[in-house]
């Protein structure tokens, strides 16, 4: 991305990285550390369900699709029955329509293709209205 | 040296080994983690290895259970896609459609390239990095022409 990365630490927004891939793990953890963003990083969406059930509580969620034990479409909807009105774009290689359609409907809020960048992860932070690009 | 460094890059992004997205990771290097690349692709070469052996496996057996090799490759397409590494994307996307149609000589056909160029591409990263590392940090964080 060219131009200014914007930083949004005073904002002291809180993002969790769902995904079962230790390359993504590290590049997602990276784009949000770069952006001034506090986040912890998860293996599968039990893993994620687990840790809001352990009662902590995160502004963001970057939900990847295709996970074992629980994928991103259960973990999504598991997160909305128990109430996480936190934001959750997801994120995934997959991008035929069906199956966008069927994680939107899960309870997303965005959705992002892979491989994420500084300009899609700002531009999710814009759609979800935690930052506004000037 | 640094110019050395830069020529290596050029061609690796010439010849197609990588794409852009090498280049917006190569962006999150700072001074706390100079390093975020080589750290990324170690990771990555070690997530592969692991996929390659697993699917290396999964093809000796003989019988083709195409979807558990197509897991296997979406999860190699995944971590590639991430890293910037065009070439071996390329075949794993090929890969899939064989699995998709249940081609088993495509698929075996396809890996043999993609181990190709998965050894191609570690071989010249390394060098790349090795090289990168004795410039020192300036060099990488420039993007290609």
């Amino acid at each position: 991305m060219a131009g200014e990365v914007p930083n949004l630490e005073a904002s002291k927004l809180t993002a969790l990285v769902v995904d079962d891939n230790f390359v993504n793990q590290s590049v997602h953890h990276k784009l949000l550390d770069r952006l001034g963003i506090k986040n912890d990083v998860v293996s599968n969406g039990q893993e994620a369900v687990d840790v809001h059930c352990s009662g902590r509580n995160y502004d963001l969620i970057l939900m990847d699709m295709d996970m074992p034990i629980m994928n991103g479409i259960q973990a999504t909807r598991r997160l909305r029955e128990m109430g996480i009105e936190s934001k959750i774009a997801g994120v995934t290689t997959r991008a035929e329509e069906e199956e966008v359609k069927e994680f939107m409907e899960a309870g997303l809020n965005d959705f992002q293709e892979k491989p994420l960048t500084i300009s899609k992860l700002v531009s999710i932070l814009h759609n979800l209205e935690f930052y506004v690009q000037t | 040296m640094q110019r050395q460094v830069a020529l290596i890059k050029q061609s690796l992004f010439d010849q197609g080994y990588l794409d852009e997205q090498f280049v917006e990771l190569e962006e999150l290097q700072d001074d706390a983690n100079p390093n975020f690349v080589e750290e990324v692709a170690t990771l990555y070469f070690k997530d592969s290895a692991r996929l390659i052996s697993n699917i290396e496996q999964a093809l000796e057996r003989g019988s083709f259970d195409f979807n558990r090799l197509d897991n296997y490759m979406h999860q190699f397409k995944g971590s590639s896609t991430s890293i910037g590494a065009s070439k071996v994307k390329t075949e794993c996307t090929m890969f899939r459609e064989y699995c998709r149609v249940g081609n088993a000589e495509g698929c075996l056909r396809t890996f043999k390239q993609l181990k190709k160029e998965h050894a191609t591409l570690r071989k010249k990263l390394e060098q790349y990095f090795q090289l990168a590392r004795q410039a020192g940090p300036k060099e990488t964080a420039r993007r290609p022409k």
